[in-house]
């Protein structure tokens, strides 16, 4: 995800569910229409959750990647 | 002799003060409780209010009586924490000067923090609420009915499916449960935030014919057209609408560099310090700490605070019981005289039991013996 540029960036790590997922959706409330987020996560239900709250709320899951020793999802908010 | 300044006359500070002047000699310490209400309420008893099972005015008591003669009450609302001074500034003005200080302050529903609730919603989360509900509820003739969590963190944390479960059995027994369509709603993937609890509770939903919207973060409510909008994009029509509002901490918490914006005082997990102080200590629904908002929380928190003070007090080493370990226990009404028990710590998640009548009839006595029971700290 080298290419993508990220608006603003939450490291969530070492809280636990549903504390990343609660710092993404306040992060969409705050952001603008085509802003990148990131949530960096330790916690493994974020790898189910994260996902899933994106796909529902129709934004845009541009990808999930290691860092170290954690997941860096990165979400475009699409409307 | 120092001076000990517990603000907040609900559970956690009642506990506290109790457990204080308990153990310390009257020229040890003086203690002084700082409450912005001459009453105590029992605020798990508001549940029962809409559905004429309690009278709100029977689960309030003035805080004087709960504690000791020897513990000192000022009536009146903190405006501002001075830790840098060690006091604390009234509105009234007065100053109030402490060497250790606990922050018991609770939590504090805000409905105006999503556009239209107020407007359009209902809750039972205050005295005045629940009793406003309980009237509407004798009016209730049926139609659609959602009733959801509104926003995290909030107290009480099974209340919104208690109340549900207690709504359905309340329009059944009024036999308009053909004539109204009832939604739950809450804003994680599931029906609550703790997996085992979801399991016993979903299916309890299912069985009651009570439709259920995951992933529903409420974002505003259109009270003119009976909306319920959620983040995610989902509207939900409604006849009737009881959202629980997002929760904040007292407002002189909030922006203060001790909490966070929302007004959560950042606390130590196990010490139950607040930030990186020496002498201020919070618990209950005041922490940021990610379990339950709840007054057994407050209960099983409020030893370690007090053994805290006593051993810094009397330069004691602070013994291996000193650490708070998660311990939460509460009930889950789930109607029909049936509850269960969630019991649980930071180390081993609940593990709940089918629930049953013993468990309801439990319920029903702890709320009767609380006032002799938890704010005197009986136990």
């Amino acid at each position: 995800m080298e290419n993508v540029e990220i608006t603003k960036e939450s490291d969530a790590r070492g809280s636990f569910c549903p504390g990343p997922l609660m710092e993404l959706i306040r992060m969409v409330r705050d952001a603008e229409v085509g802003d990148v987020l990131a949530v960096i996560s330790s916690d493994a239900g974020s790898q189910k959750d994260l996902p899933a709250w994106v796909a529902k709320a129709k934004h845009e899951l541009l990808g999930q990647e290691d860092f170290e020793g954690a997941v860096r999802f990165i979400i475009k908010k699409s409307h | 002799m120092k001076n000990i300044i517990i603000i907040g006359g609900g559970t956690g500070g009642c506990i506290v003060a109790n457990l204080l002047a308990k153990k310390l000699d009257s020229d040890e310490a003086k203690i002084t409780v700082i409450s912005a209400s001459e009453q105590h309420h029992y605020q798990p008893g508001w549940l029962y209010v809409p559905f004429a099972r309690e009278d709100a005015r029977s689960l309030t008591r003035p805080v004087r009586d709960l504690l000791k003669k020897q513990i000192n009450l000022l009536i009146g609302k903190v405006e501002k924490l001075d830790d840098g001074n060690h006091q604390v500034i009234l509105e009234n003005g007065d100053t109030v000067s402490y060497d250790y200080l606990v922050i018991a302050t609770g939590s504090i529903p805000c409905p105006e923090d999503i556009p239209g609730l107020s407007e359009g919603g209902n809750h039972f989360y205050t005295e005045k609420d629940s009793f406003e509900l309980y009237q509407i509820l004798q009016e209730f003739r049926g139609g659609k009915v959602v009733i959801g969590v509104g926003g995290l963190p909030y107290k009480c944390p099974v209340a919104p499916l208690e109340f549900t479960f207690l709504f359905e059995e309340f329009i059944n027994e009024k036999g308009i449960r053909d004539k109204t369509d009832i939604t739950y709603t809450f804003p994680l993937n599931a029906v609550f935030n703790i997996p085992s609890v979801a399991e016993v509770a979903e299916p309890i939903l299912q069985e009651r014919n009570i439709n259920i919207e995951t992933f529903f973060n409420l974002e505003e409510v259109k009270a003119d057209e009976k909306k319920a909008i959620s983040l995610e994009g989902t509207e939900l029509d409604y006849d009737l609408l009881i959202m629980i509002p997002p929760h904040r901490g007292a407002p002189f918490l909030q922006g203060h560099e001790i909490a966070d914006a929302k007004g959560w005082v950042k606390t130590n997990k196990q010490s139950l310090r607040a930030g990186d102080s020496k002498n201020i200590w919070a618990l209950g629904d005041t922490t940021d700490i990610p379990i339950s908002k709840a007054g057994s929380t407050a209960h099983f928190e409020g030893p370690v605070i007090a053994k805290h003070i006593i051993a810094d007090l009397r330069g004691e080493e602070l013994g291996e019981d000193c650490v708070y370990e998660g311990h939460v226990m509460c009930f889950l009404e789930t109607g029909y005289s049936k509850a269960s028990i969630i019991d649980f710590d930071y180390s081993a998640p609940p593990v709940l039991k089918a629930p049953n009548a013993l468990m309801h009839y439990q319920k029903m006595a702890f709320n009767k013996a609380y006032w002799y029971l938890i704010p005197t700290a009986t136990i």
